[in-house]
């Protein structure tokens, strides 16, 4: 096992669910590539082969209209998650990218203190490594265990 | 009128006046379940492109009761309640599949794709003994069998004989704005669901408020997809219960909402990224939005590409699961595939101009349930049920109560 590179996805996991986690929406973005892909399915929609996402962006600039609408235009009651991620599968791809799969469970705490298991899944990832750049997700797919959401799904996962 | 309901009495200002026990009273919510879901009401189940050949099968719900729908070897579409002959288990667990006929996991009593009981495991016993009597007839007991009707693709079941035909039950007008939307055979694009905090009416009158749309939903507002000053109307049904609210796309400029400092109109915010919004105008009459209603628990959606069936299952008096389903068309090229694939950002429970409505109905339920014999307020356009060519009404709202008054006898 290369130790150095699961240290490596391990560190840009617990760095990007951090930044969730702890309502740095503005950070979120620059996890990703300038032409990064991140969206949000379910596994029935994998399982069936179909397209549809929950969110879907395919560029940085589309993840920062996310948190700009989260932050300004968008009504929900105020909401945070907390991350637990596992240990990551890690297989290396090509051209220094690895292809990294990562379980995730999401509590969502209400700011009326109700707290709930909102979301369990997987995180399907390419990941680049190489170069002089800081790690960051060339994609991210989100793939929720449930197709059932509770009331909405705001926040980014 | 029965027993439960004549304890309660609707307020005499009449349709512009909604009391908050309807979303409150769990004998009403129990009564709902045979007037109105078992009724004569059209359900939809779910899109002919869901039983994509012959032997084939989908789970969907009447109300609260599952039901299984299914197409048969000859092609012919049925559904009937999900309820096994004997001892009432589920019949199918799966969300959907194929098979020749349905095998009761319990006891292993089969079904044809119509719902008929065609085999009872060991029905004659074994070397004589046990089985059942020669004069039994547990086919009678067999699961009960929805009428089904088809419309552009798209499957209604009613428990009903009493039902009109679903041509006449959605009218003419309703009718043809569904034919509007499902131009071409569906290609089906995927789904999830939505868990609201609330009772299925709240869902069904957000549906049919074209009041609330630009008023709740600031990412509407401030890109223009929909503002009351563009051009556009509702289209309500004579019984009330089914409409369609539409805008067209043109911009009109104007800045009604700005000068009254309307919290959704955000004058600085921008998308970096534009082409989230980038339209094509499929349809070739300019219509940018619409939303249409069927009485009690359907919704068809046209938002700029986005199209999508969403289904309302009532899941208790304060919960209601919204089934959402995405489509295109197989006469779709890649790239209005991908436009679709993009503006589902704007739909569902994470989507920019539909999440607040999760929220909207849970706020009411919650002070519904203390609220009791207080009224709601639904006057805006006056009193009436009637189309209208403007969209600061709440028409098809006061339409959605008169059907429903129709239906329970209230």
């Amino acid at each position: 096992m290369d130790v150095a590179l699961h240290f490596k996805v391990q560190d840009l996991n617990a760095r990007y669910v951090h930044a969730i986690d702890e309502d740095q929406l503005e950070q979120w973005p620059d996890f990703f590539a300038e032409d990064g892909r991140y969206r949000i399915t379910t596994a029935e929609n994998v399982e069936r082969g179909l397209p549809l996402s929950l969110m879907y962006a395919t560029s940085r600039a589309m993840m920062r209209d996310r948190v700009n609408s989260l932050r300004n235009a968008n009504v929900y009651e105020s909401q945070r998650y907390r991350h637990a991620v596992g240990t990551p599968l890690i297989e290396p791809d090509q051209d220094g990218i690895v292809r990294a799969v990562t379980n995730f469970l999401v509590a969502r705490i209400m700011h009326t203190g109700e707290t709930m298991l909102f979301a369990t899944g997987r995180y399907e990832d390419r990941i680049a490594l190489a170069g002089d750049a800081r790690p960051h997700f060339v994609e991210k797919t989100v793939i929720l265990d449930s197709r059932q959401i509770d009331t909405l799904l705001a926040i980014p996962l | 009128m029965t027993i439960a309901t004549a304890s309660r009495h609707w307020p005499a200002q009449g349709l512009a006046r909604v009391p908050y026990w309807v979303y409150s009273d769990e004998d009403l919510y129990a009564q709902e379940q045979a007037r109105i879901f078992r009724g004569r009401t059209w359900n939809f189940l779910c899109l002919e492109a869901e039983l994509p050949g012959p032997n084939t099968y989908c789970r969907s719900s009447l109300g609260e009761m599952p039901i299984v729908v299914a197409r048969d070897n000859a092609g012919a579409v049925h559904a009937f309640e999900n309820r096994c002959a004997h001892r009432g288990s589920l019949l199918c667990l799966k969300e959907r599949g194929a098979a020749k006929e349905i095998v009761c996991v319990y006891h292993n009593w089969t079904y044809d794709l119509a719902g008929n009981l065609t085999g009872v495991a060991f029905r004659r016993g074994l070397g004589g003994k046990g089985g059942m009597p020669k004069d039994a007839k547990p086919e009678e007991h067999g699961p009960r069998k929805l009428r089904v009707e088809t419309l552009a693709g798209l499957v209604f079941g009613t428990f009903s004989a009493d039902t009109p035909s679903l041509a006449d039950y959605l009218g003419p007008e309703i009718a043809a704005r569904i034919r509007r939307v499902m131009r071409a055979p569906v290609k089906l694009l995927g789904g999830y669901s939505q868990v609201l905090p609330s009772n299925w009416k709240l869902y069904m009158e957000n549906v049919k408020d074209s009041y609330h749309a630009s008023l709740l939903h600031a990412f509407f507002t401030t890109f223009r997809l929909h503002r009351l000053s563009q051009k556009g109307g509702v289209i309500i049904s004579d019984a009330g219960g089914n409409h369609t609210t539409y805008s067209m796309a043109a911009d009109v400029a104007g800045k009604e909402y700005e000068q009254a400092g309307m919290r959704s109109a955000q004058d600085d915010f921008r998308l970096e990224a534009p082409e989230l919004l980038t339209t094509v105008d499929e349809y070739g009459d300019g219509v940018g939005i619409q939303i249409l209603g069927v009485f009690p628990s359907f919704v068809l959606q046209q938002i700029r590409n986005s199209l999508a069936v969403r289904r309302v299952v009532p899941q208790g008096l304060e919960r209601t699961e919204l089934v959402w389903t995405a489509f295109g068309f197989t006469t779709d090229d890649e790239a209005l595939t991908e436009l679709r694939l993009r503006q589902a950002n704007l739909i569902g429970p994470a989507g920019y101009v539909s999440m607040e409505d999760g929220a909207a109905t849970g706020f009411v339920q919650r002070s519904a349930r203390a609220a009791g014999d207080e009224l709601s307020v639904v006057e805006m356009g006056g009193h009436g049920t009637s189309s209208e060519d403007n969209r600061v009404t709440e028409a098809a709202v006061r339409g959605f109560w008169k059907d429903y008054r129709g239906h329970m006898g209230l």
